[in-house]
C-alpha cells in the first residue's frame, strides 16, 4: 500500500543517511573529547591526590564491626555477653616463610596440630592481606610470651577482640542459642557490607532468630597506611551502631529450678505467664555448653555431642514431639461438652477395658480392674481411660481434630524461636493424604487418651493449658520482652488476640475437675497438694513408648529404662486467678503424678512465692 | 633485470591484495582490530596477574571470534537481509526459552544449555535486533513514517524487556541502542528523538520501580560513591584511584599497584581500563581512544560506501553500537556512568561479547567486500 504512493527516492535517502553519519560522528568525537577531559581531570589535575592515595600512602578501608547486642533475662541478668579475649593473628601476605613461622609459633605457644590445620583452611578462604586468627583465648602468660619475640615475627600480632560468652552455659543454651563462625553458605546470602569485619553469626535460638537486631550496623574507617602497610593516619571514621539489647521474658532462676528438678530425667519444662504469653521457663534437659561453639568446637567434641544417646543438642521443649497421653483428656472432655455429645454429669461403668461393637480387641484401662461407675469429674481426676474411649467414639475423630486444632494442637505456636515443629493432631483427611489409608474406629479410641498418631510439643501443651486457664482467650507464647535499640526502645509485636468461644460453665467444671486431680482425695497428683496457700489445677499423663501386647502385663521393674513410659504433667495456678501455666515431660519417667507433677510444683511455687525462695537462699 | 624486479615488486602487493579480497577481508579495519587485540594481550598479562593460561584462553576465544568474522565476511549481505526475520524470531524464542527453563547462572538466567554448548541468546540479539529493524525499515521509503517507527519500536521492545528481566541491564541497553541507532540512521526526525528522551526522563520513576535492588544500588552508588565505600561504591573509588595515580605517563607496564594489591576488583574483566590507565597514563588512554576511533571511522566509511539501504543502516548501527560499548565501559570505569556489566570491547577478558563483536565486524566486511564495483 505504502509503496504505491511513496516511491523510494534513493538519492534523498542517501543524503539523509550521510547527514546522519556526520551527526553521529560529530557526537562520537564530542563524547570522546569529553572522556579525554575527564581522564585529564583524574590523571593530571587529580594525579597528586590519587597518587598519594595509591602509592606512598594507601588508603585502606578498615571495617569497624558493631558490638553485638546483649541478651538479658526478665530481671536483667546477662544470658549472652561480650567479653574481651586475646587472639594471635597472622597476615599471610606480610610473612616471608609462613611454614617456618607457624612451626616456631607452635613451639613457642604449644599450639596443637589441629589448630594449625584450622588456620590453614581459613587462610585459604581469606585474602592474603587479611588477618587470620591462629590461636584464640590467649592467657595473659601467652600474651606476655609472644610480646617478647614479637619484633621477630612481622605480620604476626596479638589482637584484643570481643567474644561472645554465655555465663549460664547449658542452662539456657536451648533458648539463647549460640553464635558461630560465618560459613561459606551463609556468606552468600549475607549483606556483604554489613558483615565485613564480623566473623560470627547467630546459629541457633534467640541468637539466630533475632540476628538482624543483635548484629547492629557496621561502620568503617579510612586509614592511610605507609609502604609497610602500617596505619599512619585515620582519614575518616563512620562509627558502627551497636546491636540492640534484648530482654527475654525468661526467668533464669526459675529456669534453673526447672532444670535441676528434671535432674536425672531427659525431658523438658515449659512455663508461660498466662497474662502476657511471656515464656518464663523453657528448659530442655540435657543441655550443652554453648561456649565452645563460639570459637569453633572441635570435630571430636561436636561428634560426641551429636552421637550422645541423650541428644543434648536437641531442644525438647521446642522440637520434642510426644504423645500427650492423658494430658489431652481435659481438652477432649471440653470438646465433648462444647459439641454437646455428652454432659458433665454423664456416668459410665468402667470395667477396666472397652470394646468396640463386633470387635474382639480389648482397649484397656491403665487400671486393670477398672474405675467402676465414674462421671466426667471422676474420669478426669482418676484419669479413667474407658470413659474417654467412649467419649472419643461419640465425638468422632474429625470433631476432635477441629476442636484440638483451636487449642493449637498440630500447629506451630509462632514462638519467636527458629526450628519450631508442628506436632500432629490427626484427622481423616490427614490420614488419607499422608498415609493413603482410611481411618479406623480404633484409632479414634486411642486418640481419645492422647495416644496413637497424636503428638504435641511441651510448648504446645503449655500453651493449650494457658489458653484453657484463660477461658479460651488464646495465649501466644513469646520469649522476647523488649528490644532496646541504640536509638529507641522497640516494643514487640504481639499476635492479635484470638478467642475460642467456650461456655463458661463448661470451663468452670473442667477446672474444678483438674483442681481435684491435685487437691481431690483420689487425684492422680495428690502429692502436690502439700501446705500451699493456693490451688493448682493440673492433669497427669503417661505416654506409651512402646505397645504392650494384649495379654501382657506392663511391669515397670521388668522392662528396660529406655522402654519405660514418658511422664507428663500440665498445670496452672492459682486456680482462681491463673498466672502461670506449666507443661512437664520427663522421658521414661514412668508416672506423671509421681515424677512430672513435683517438678511443676517446684516451678509454680517458686514463681508464686518468690520471697520464700529468697529466704531459702539466704 | 631491473625492470623485472620492479615488476615483481609491483605485483606482489597486488597479489596480497587479491588474496585478501578473495578472503573478503577489509584491510584497514582488520589492521585496526589486530592492533587493539594485540594491546589486549599486553594489558591482560599485567591485569590478570601475569598468568599465561589466562592469555591462552583469551587467545583461543579471540581466534574463534576471528574465524567467525572471516566466515561471516564470506556470506553475501543479501543472505543476511533475507535471514533477518528468521534470525530475529529465533533469538526472541531462545530468550523466552531462557526465561522459562534457562539454567541459573550467577543468580541470573542468561544461559541456555544445549548440552555441548552454553550460550547467551541475548548476545546474538545484539546482532539480530539491528538486522531486523534495518530489514523492516529498508522495505519502506525513508525517512520512516510514524507507523513504521512505532512498529520497529515494538519489535525491539520484546527482546529488550526479556533481556532486562534476566536481569542483564547492560546487554538490554546495548540491544536497545543498536536498534535505536538503525532508526537514527534511517532519518528519524530530531523532534521525535527529543520527544522520546523527554518521555524516558519522565518514566524514570517507573523504571526505578521495576529495577532490582542491586541495580538501584548501582545507580545510587553512581550518584554518590562515597556513601558506601565498603560495598557498592568500592569499585568506583578504587578504579578512580588507579586511573588518577597513573598520571600523564603512567607507571609503566606491569606497574599497576592497585591491581597488584588486589585493591581493584574485576581488574581483568570490566575494570581492565583502570589498569591500562594506571600503567600507560593519559597518553596511553588517548592512544587507545584514537585506536577505537580509527576502527569506528573505518566502519562508518564502510557504511557510507554501502550500496543499499539495508546494508547502510546495518553498518551504521554496528559502527555506532561498537562506540556505545567503548563509551559505556570507559564511562563506568572513570565514574561518569553507573556500573553496568559491559566489558571493554576486544580487550576485557572473558564474555561472549568478543564473539558477537567480531561477528559484527564480519558482517561489516561482508558488506564492504561484496560491493559491485563499476569497472573504472
Amino acid at each position: 500500500m505504502d509503496r504505491r504512493f511513496a516511491i523510494k527516492d534513493s538519492l534523498a535517502e542517501n543524503r539523509i543517511f550521510l547527514s546522519r553519519v556526520v551527526a553521529a560522528f560529530v557526537l562520537i568525537i564530542l563524547i570522546i573529547a569529553g572522556l579525554v577531559v575527564r581522564l585529564g581531570y583524574l590523571q593530571v589535575v587529580g594525579h597528586e591526590h590519587y597518587a598519594t592515595l595509591s602509592k606512598d600512602n594507601r588508603i585502606k578501608i578498615a571495617p569497624l564491626p558493631p558490638t553485638r547486642g546483649i541478651i538479658y533475662d526478665r530481671h536483667g541478668r546477662m544470658l549472652a555477653q561480650n567479653v574481651p579475649t586475646y587472639s594471635l593473628e597472622l597476615i599471610p601476605e606480610q610473612i616471608e616463610n609462613l611454614d617456618d613461622t607457624l612451626r616456631q609459633l607452635q613451639q613457642l605457644l604449644a599450639i596443637s596440630d589441629e589448630k594449625i590445620d584450622q588456620f590453614q583452611k581459613q587462610r585459604k578462604r581469606n585474602k592474603a592481606f587479611t588477618s587470620t586468627p591462629l590461636l584464640q583465648n590467649l592467657s595473659d602468660e601467652e600474651v606476655a610470651k609472644f610480646a617478647v619475640v614479637r619484633p621477630y615475627f612481622p605480620g604476626v600480632d596479638v589482637y584484643a577482640r570481643l567474644v561472645r560468652y554465655y555465663p549460664y552455659g547449658d542452662l539456657a543454651a536451648h533458648v539463647v542459642g549460640y553464635v558461630g563462625r560465618i560459613n561459606e553458605q551463609e556468606m552468600k546470602t549475607l549483606p556483604v557490607a554489613e558483615y565485613r569485619g564480623t566473623d560470627h553469626i547467630g546459629k541457633n535460638g534467640i541468637e539466630k532468630t533475632y540476628e538482624n537486631q543483635l548484629h547492629g550496623t557496621a561502620g568503617y574507617e579510612e586509614i592511610e597506611t605507609n609502604a609497610q602497610a602500617r596505619a599512619v593516619n585515620t582519614v575518616a571514621t563512620v562509627e558502627p551502631v551497636a546491636g540492640a539489647n534484648i530482654y527475654l521474658t525468661l526467668d533464669i532462676d526459675l529456669q534453673k529450678i526447672a532444670y535441676d528438678a528434671l535432674s536425672e530425667y531427659n525431658g523438658a519444662a515449659v512455663a508461660i505467664d498466662i497474662k502476657t504469653g511471656g515464656v518464663l521457663v523453657f528448659a530442655s534437659r540435657p543441655g550443652f555448653d554453648p561456649n565452645p561453639f563460639v570459637s569453633g568446637i572441635s570435630a571430636k567434641d561436636y561428634k560426641a555431642l551429636q552421637d550422645s544417646p541423650d541428644q543434648p543438642l536437641y531442644n525438647r521443649a521446642l522440637r520434642g514431639q510426644y504423645p500427650p497421653g492423658s494430658t489431652a483428656k481435659p481438652f477432649l472432655a471440653l470438646a465433648g461438652l462444647e459439641y454437646g455429645v455428652t454432659d458433665f454429669g454423664h456416668r459410665l461403668f468402667c470395667p477396666g477395658y472397652y470394646k468396640l461393637p463386633n470387635v474382639d480387641h480389648k482397649y484397656r484401662d491403665w487400671k486393670k480392674w477398672g474405675h467402676g461407675m465414674v462421671d466426667m469429674n471422676e474420669a478426669i481426676t482418676q484419669s479413667c481411660d474407658v470413659y474417654f474411649y467412649d467419649l472419643a467414639l461419640a465425638l468422632g475423630i474429625d470433631k476432635m481434630h477441629d476442636f484440638m486444632d483451636k487449642f493449637g494442637f498440630g500447629r506451630k505456636t509462632g514462638i519467636d524461636l527458629v526450628g519450631e515443629v508442628e506436632g500432629l493432631m490427626p484427622s481423616k483427611d490427614w490420614k488419607r493424604s499422608h498415609r493413603s489409608q482410611a481411618w479406623f474406629p480404633g484409632e479414634t479410641l486411642i486418640t481419645g487418651i492422647g495416644q496413637g498418631y497424636m503428638q504435641a510439643t511441651p510448648l504446645q501443651l503449655a500453651r493449650a493449658t494457658a489458653t484453657l486457664a484463660n477461658y479460651g482467650k488464646v495465649v501466644s507464647p513469646h520469649l522476647v520482652q523488649r528490644i532496646i535499640n541504640a536509638n529507641y526502645a522497640d516494643s514487640i509485636e504481639l499476635l492479635p488476640d484470638e478467642v475460642i468461644p467456650l461456655k463458661r460453665q463448661n470451663v468452670d467444671n473442667l477446672i474444678q475437675a483438674m483442681t481435684n486431680v491435685v487437691h481431690g482425695s483420689r487425684g492422680t497428683a495428690g502429692r502436690l497438694a502439700k501446705a500451699i496457700g493456693y490451688q493448682i489445677a493440673g492433669k497427669t499423663g503417661t505416654a506409651q513408648v512402646f505397645t504392650i501386647k494384649q495379654e501382657e502385663k506392663y511391669n515397670e521393674d521388668a522392662i528396660d529404662f529406655k522402654m519405660r513410659d514418658h511422664a507428663l504433667f500440665i498445670a496452672f495456678a492459682p486456680v482462681h486467678d491463673p498466672q502461670i501455666a506449666v507443661a512437664i515431660i520427663a522421658e521414661h519417667g514412668g508416672h506423671g503424678g509421681s515424677v512430672a507433677a513435683p517438678i511443676a510444683g517446684e516451678i509454680i511455687d517458686a514463681y508464686l512465692n518468690p520471697k520464700k525462695d529468697d529466704q531459702h537462699e539466704k | 633485470m631491473k625492470n623485472e624486479m620492479r615488476n615483481e615488486n609491483f605485483q606482489s602487493p597486488s597479489l596480497l591484495g587479491n588474496l585478501l579480497r578473495k578472503l573478503h577481508i577489509d584491510i584497514p579495519l582488520f589492521l585496526g582490530l589486530l592492533m587493539i587485540c594485540a594491546l589486549s594481550f599486553v594489558i591482560l598479562y599485567s591485569a590478570g596477574g601475569q598468568e599465561i593460561p589466562l592469555l591462552i584462553r583469551h587467545a583461543t576465544r579471540m581466534g574463534f571470534a576471528m574465524l567467525l568474522m572471516i566466515v561471516l565476511a564470506h556470506i553475501n549481505p543479501r543472505q543476511f537481509q533475507s535471514f533477518s526475520v528468521a534470525l530475529f524470531s529465533l533469538c526472541v524464542l531462545l530468550l523466552i526459552a531462557v526465561a522459562v527453563m534457562g539454567q541459573i547462572s550467577m543468580g541470573a538466567q542468561r544461559w541456555l544449555d544445549l548440552g555441548f554448548f552454553r550460550f547467551q541468546p541475548s548476545e546474538f540479539t545484539k546482532l539480530s535486533a539491528p538486522m531486523m529493524v534495518a530489514w523492516y525499515l529498508s522495505e519502506h521509503s525513508l525517512p520512516p513514517r510514524p507507523k513504521h517507527v512505532a512498529i520497529a519500536g515494538a519489535l525491539l521492545l520484546a527482546p529488550v524487556l526479556l533481556i532486562a528481566k534476566q536481569p542483564d541491564l547492560g546487554t538490554s541497553l546495548l540491544v536497545a541502542s543498536s536498534g535505536a541507532a538503525v532508526l537514527f540512521f534511517a532519518g528519524l526526525s530530531w523532534w521525535f528523538m527529543l520527544g522520546i528522551v523527554a518521555l524516558l526522563a519522565s518514566l524514570t520513576p517507573v523504571l526505578w520501580h521495576f529495577m532490582r535492588e542491586y541495580q538501584r544500588n548501582r545507580v545510587l552508588t553512581f550518584i554518590n560513591p562515597e556513601a558506601d565505600p565498603m560495598g557498592a561504591g568500592y569499585h568506583i573509588i578504587q578504579s578512580k584511584i588507579a586511573i588518577g595515580s597513573g598520571g600523564i605517563n603512567g607507571k609503566g607496564w606491569l606497574g599497576s599497584s592497585q591491581a597488584e594489591l588486589d585493591f581493584l576488583p574485576e581488574s581483568s574483566t570490566d575494570f581492565i581500563f583502570a589498569v591500562f590507565a594506571e600503567e600507560f597514563g593519559l597518553f596511553g588512554c588517548v592512544g587507545l581512544l584514537l585506536l577505537y576511533l580509527l576502527v569506528i571511522s573505518r566502519c562508518f566509511y564502510i557504511a557510507v560506501q554501502a550500496q543499499d539501504t539495508y546494508c547502510r543502516l546495518l553498518a551504521g548501527s554496528l559502527a555506532f553500537t561498537f562506540f556505545v560499548y567503548v563509551f559505556v565501559n570507559i564511562g563506568m570505569v572513570i565514574g561518569v556512568l553507573p556500573v553496568v556489566g559491559v566489558p571493554l570491547p576486544l580487550v576485557s577478558y572473558g564474555g561472549t561479547s568478543m564473539v558477537t563483536l567480531m561477528a559484527g565486524f564480519g558482517i561489516l566486511m561482508s558488506i564492504h567486500t561484496h560491493r559491485k564495483l563499476l569497472p573504472v
